[in-house]
């Protein structure tokens, strides 16, 4: 009896897997997955009925690449940096993006002059501009708030554990720029032996006070426990814990690193048609305006920039101020060089890798 | 029922006797010892063959990427499973010119090949294989093909105008070593260690050296391991042994039940009481012993890997050793006081070496499941305190070296199944006993 | 372990040393797994004792993250709690698929490494079995291989054959995980096995089947039903093989929970954590009570 309801339970599990239309997205998880989930995935499946299955993964780069060269893709579409979305079409791993399909703004603009500049591939639409930047507990620091970057690898003047992302990528910038590289040579004294050991010797100096994250749902996490005082971390990620549970965290703009998340489809996708469906769906200029209400991650359009209103939950904040691109903010920041990093990436991280174990 | 058993008695007789139905009787022997040897392998087979087939031949599928890296020599169309040969030039000029360096015939043969993989877009996978052994030339080889069409001779010329790189010697010989699939460079790196311009065999930059002390560390972190494993189990083990049945089977619950509780539910127990603002710093902060801004840290690194280890893996330190300790006669403690041991001599002299083997037992299998240990180290571990299974599961699923990662895989594997030899003959795999 | 009357102060001293050594040791073994239970109705999402539980004020507990363990994923979690409340838990809630994907996985990897062990073991204790110890070592071997080998040999295998992302596939990784225990379990009940039984039942003129039922499967069940429990353990307690080889809508509990830990540990996890060790308590009492059970039928101990 039993048998039979367990076996009738995993028949049903299975078939239902196999029937109703539907879609893989892969994406960070954490609060920029909930923004999508509401802003994409719930309206999408209101108006086309097909189910979107949301997935998150640390990158979702790398377990895309690691499926379609194993042969065996389950995600139909993925969320990820421009670099490896570069990365991966010269690979051949991904599928191409007609851009001239994608839905026009409520104006008539056609979408491939309405999306901001550098934000269409071959095999690739951004969705979002987002930010790497550092975020602190004022409790912790006492009073004194830092105010430049160089402050995050100051011990002395802000005791206490740092929490940094355990990649070479934006650590590696950010080392320059704490150590008194203006943000628009960081990538030319980075492309230099020298600049790769000057970041290195600045990381050594804060190396025993380095607690490293891997995924971007982390860092809010461990500011919130009190395993750190000041993380690197997602612009968005950190905005939600201040707005959401009201956590006494602060924002340091001054060196932040800002870059594209673009929607890919892997080479193999399982639903190809229904992903490119629900790329069209999603990057949308209203669905773009309306993630914005969700997360502070600015919309890759210029038709969903002026329709940027309110935090979802409470109307007193506006979410134009707290985007990476305003000018305030852009005073000291860097664009995420994606050509730098295709060519560095395999190299910079092995480098950083045999530094972290030693 | 057992043939074999009924006739095992007269099997020094000789050979005029037969059977009742007139056979000789060694050869019904002979045929009943062969079926009964039969039927027992007809029941180990299906399982068998399920290993076989589930474990045994997935493992020995990947480790052979550890030495097969068709990277440089074949390209694999995802969409249609074609696969196509590529450097095809460049690798007949190798064949030909053993140890030359490259003219320009060379450069001609590679300029050819660059417009094969540009219309293959293949140019991004060469690149990543060569890249596994020279940083920073992925970025060569996609310039490269990207231009490949404006190519004109002289070749060496026009490459070299691309990128001043491709005159580099040492790019040169890693082309050379991947021209074939089969290589065992990946060894090379797992020690880290590369080969030079000349083809020689030399470490590796400083600043990149990383597998030898990983593997050094993962061995020092087993061994501690081990031993606080041993120095936490034996009193207890020894408590248990000595105690009346009823209380120790009660007692046996406390060591049982780590042992039966999800791996992942004693991690999540050790993050709640090791974190800065857990319990155990909490209580240390309230009851005064600490400072509030002087919390310890224990977690996210080696203290936590330690840590957590110690406790996962001390029952399986405490069970050997009981069963051993168990049945050890206390008479000869005892007589050995009678005969003026102090107490401690006693310990050291008669009770302690009839529990070595126990040790044995316990220490050897501890620190083979420490070895390979990867859950705990990836959750508390931190930076310092990874093992070199988090280093496999890295390349496998991050830096997709996975080449790489089989060849790291294939020598933790190869220690491991020293190990487990060792203690099949030390101890029997027989001997195994689980609570 | 009684102190001899005879015993210096040292003796004494030492004695009473040793048993408060003892007694730290088995507060190491079991505290971290008992911390969880109260931390889990913290009212606070925090994991430490806040003011109010440590004062047993009824206010600093509350069962919200068991609640939230039903609500978590759920379409509607806020409508009322009729039938269709709960048919919305049983179809979206994300730790119950995780617990369903966890009993069906653990339930047929347990029967498929126990029907399979038990048969081997049985072949394996023939004094007559070729091979014996080469065999015996390439069963055992997945206990000691490293799981991160183990479960990257599938991905690559399950890729190339079509198994990935598949229950079967999930299904044999974790039988071939659990075979080591039951072969062990099962070998053990055989070891104490008296020959002599079958072959008066064979003499007395059953066949081997009747043998097998009437005779070698009530002795040996204890040793069965423990490597089943083992099996089943391993199975509900994997999680390196699932990040590995399993689809999104495959996620067991202890995949959930490491998701959870990595990113977000709120009391949930504690609270997930909680029902597992009941539920390793009472798979624990069963072994325990079989053992015995095993003893006393094979006159081993009185138990």
């Amino acid at each position: 009896m039993k048998k039979t309801l367990v076996l009738t339970t995993a028949l049903t599990g299975l078939a239902f897997t196999a029937s109703a239309a539907e879609v893989t997205v892969m994406s960070w998880g954490g609060a920029y997955t909930k923004s999508q989930v509401e802003a994409y995935h719930k309206p999408f499946t209101a108006e086309t009925g097909i189910t979107v299955n949301s997935v998150d993964a640390d990158n979702p780069a790398t377990p895309i690449k690691a499926q379609v060269e194993a042969g065996n893709v389950s995600v139909d579409v993925a969320d990820v940096e421009l670099s490896d979305a570069i990365r991966l079409c010269d690979e051949g791993l991904l599928e191409e993006i007609d851009t001239t399909l994608l839905t026009a703004a409520p104006d008539g603009t056609p979408a491939t002059e309405d999306f901001i500049d550098g934000s269409l591939h071959d095999c690739a639409v951004a969705n979002i501009v987002w930010t790497t930047l550092i975020g602190y507990d004022k409790d912790k620091l006492g009073g004194t708030e830092p105010t430049s970057i160089a402050d995050f690898f100051d011990l002395e003047k802000y005791p206490g554990k740092r929490g940094m992302r355990k990649a070479a990528k934006t650590t590696l910038e950010m080392a320059l720029m704490g150590d008194g590289v203006p943000a628009a040579e960081v990538y030319e004294v980075l492309a230099t032996d020298e600049g790769v050991d000057r970041a290195f010797a600045k990381l050594d100096s804060i190396k025993d006070e380095v607690i490293w994250w891997e995924a971007g749902a982390q860092p809010p996490q461990l500011l919130a426990d009190g395993e750190v005082t000041m993380t690197v971390v997602w612009n968005g990620r950190i905005f939600n814990a201040i707005a959401e549970e009201g956590k006494p965290f602060g924002l340091l703009w001054d060196g932040q690193i800002y870059d594209l998340d673009l929607f890919v489809v892997p080479k193999g996708a399982p639903n190809k048609d229904e992903a490119m469906e629900f790329i069209k769906f999603s990057t949308a200029t209203e669905q773009l305006a309306n993630q914005a209400s969700w997360i502070p991650y600015g919309p890759a359009r210029k038709s969903s920039i002026e329709k940027v209103g309110s935090f979802h939950s409470d109307p007193s904040i506006d979410m134009k101020v707290h985007m990476p691109t305003t000018e305030e903010h852009l005073a000291n920041a860097v664009q995420n060089d994606f050509e730098f990093w295709v060519d560095y990436d395999a190299e910079l991280n092995e480098r950083f890798n045999a530094w972290l174990a030693n | 029922m057992s043939d074999a058993a009924v006739f095992s008695d007269i099997t020094t007789q000789t050979d005029s006797l037969t059977t009742a139905d007139g056979r000789p009787l060694k050869a019904a022997l002979a045929a009943a010892q062969a079926r009964a040897r039969r039927r027992a392998f007809f029941l180990v087979l299906p399982l068998l063959a399920f290993v076989l087939l589930t474990f045994v031949a997935p493992i020995g599928q990947m480790l052979h990427r550890s030495v097969h890296n068709p990277g440089f020599t074949e390209h694999h169309d995802i969409a249609s499973g074609a696969k196509t040969p590529i450097m095809v030039n460049l690798r007949q000029w190798f064949d030909d010119n053993a140890d030359a360096a490259p003219d320009e015939t060379a450069y001609a043969a590679l300029a050819a090949d660059l417009l094969v993989l540009r219309d293959l877009k293949a140019a991004g996978n060469v690149g990543t294989r060569i890249n596994y052994e020279r940083a920073g030339s992925r970025s060569l080889f996609t310039k490269a093909a990207r231009n490949a069409k404006k190519l004109e001779p002289p070749y060496t010329e026009a490459i070299l105008d691309l990128d001043e790189d491709w005159g580099d010697p040492a790019l040169w010989q890693v082309m050379r070593g991947a021209s074939s699939a089969y290589t065992l460079n990946f060894y090379l790196a797992a020690i880290d260690k590369t080969r030079d311009a000349g083809g020689n065999v030399v470490a590796v930059d400083e600043v990149r050296q990383v597998y030898v002390k990983l593997f050094l560390r993962t061995l020092f972190l087993s061994l501690l391991i081990t031993v606080l494993c041993f120095v936490l189990a034996f009193p207890i083990a020894h408590l248990l042994a000595t105690l009346p049945l009823r209380y120790s089977n009660l007692l046996m619950i406390f060591v049982l039940l780590p042992f039966w509780t999800s791996l992942l539910v004693r991690t999540t127990s050790w993050i709640v009481l090791l974190q800065s603002e857990g319990v155990l710093n909490d209580a240390m902060v309230a009851t005064g012993i600490l400072a509030d801004e002087n919390r310890i840290q224990m977690m996210y690194n080696q203290a936590g890997t330690i840590i957590a280890m110690t406790h996962i893996l001390l029952p399986f330190m405490v069970l050997p050793l009981y069963s051993v300790m168990r049945p050890i006669d206390k008479s000869y403690v005892r007589a050995a006081r009678s005969l003026g041991a102090t107490s401690w001599t006693a310990f050291r002299r008669i009770y302690f070496p009839q529990t070595v083997p126990g040790i044995g037992a316990g220490a050897l299998l501890v620190f083979i499941l420490a070895v390979g240990y990867y859950i705990t180290p990836a959750l508390v571990g931190g930076a310092d305190g990874q093992l070199i299974s988090n280093f496999i599961a890295y390349h496998m699923t991050k830096s997709l070296n996975w080449s790489l990662a089989a060849a790291l895989a294939a020598i933790l594997l190869g220690g491991i199944l020293i190990l487990y030899w060792l203690y099949d003959q030390l101890v029997g795999i027989d001997n195994l006993k689980l609570g | 372990m009684a102190l001899p009357k005879h015993a210096s102060t040292l003796e004494r001293i030492w004695h009473y040393t040793y048993l408060a050594i003892c007694a730290l040791i088995f507060l190491f073994l079991i505290a971290p797994i008992l911390i969880v239970i109260p931390l889990s109705f913290n009212a606070e999402p925090y994991f430490t004792f806040t003011e109010k539980m440590l004062n047993l004020d009824p206010e600093g507990y509350s069962t919200r993250w068991y609640d939230l363990l039903l609500t978590f994923g759920m379409a509607a979690p806020d409508a009322p709690r009729d039938s269709s409340w709960w048919a919305d838990v049983w179809a979206n809630a994300q730790w119950v698929n995780a617990a369903k994907n966890s009993v069906i996985i653990g339930f047929f990897s347990t029967l498929l490494a126990t029907v399979l062990g038990t048969l081997a073991a049985l072949g394996l204790s023939r004094p007559e079995m070729p091979f014996r110890r080469a065999i015996m070592a390439v069963l055992i071997s997945p206990m000691i291989v490293p799981i991160i080998i183990t479960a990257t040999g599938l991905f690559f295998f399950y890729s190339m054959t079509g198994l990935a992302n598949t229950y079967i596939g999930i299904i044999m990784a974790h039988a071939t995980l659990g075979i080591p225990f039951v072969i062990i379990t099962v070998t053990a009940t055989l070891v104490g096995f008296d020959h002599s039984l079958t072959r008066a039942a064979a003499s007395l003129g059953a066949n081997p089947t009747t043998t097998f039922f009437k005779i070698i499967m009530p002795l040996i069940l204890p040793g069965v039903i423990s490597g089943a429990l083992f099996a089943f353990v391993t199975s509900f307690d994997e999680v390196v093989v699932v990040l590995f080889v399993a689809a999104h809508d495959q996620q067991t509990i202890p995949r959930q929970m490491w998701n959870g830990i990595r990113e977000q540990i709120s009391p949930a996890i504690l609270s997930v954590a909680t029902i597992l060790v009941l539920v390793s308590i009472a798979l624990l009492t069963t072994v325990e009570l079989l053992r015995r059970r095993s003893e006393r039928l094979r006159g081993l101990s009185p138990g």
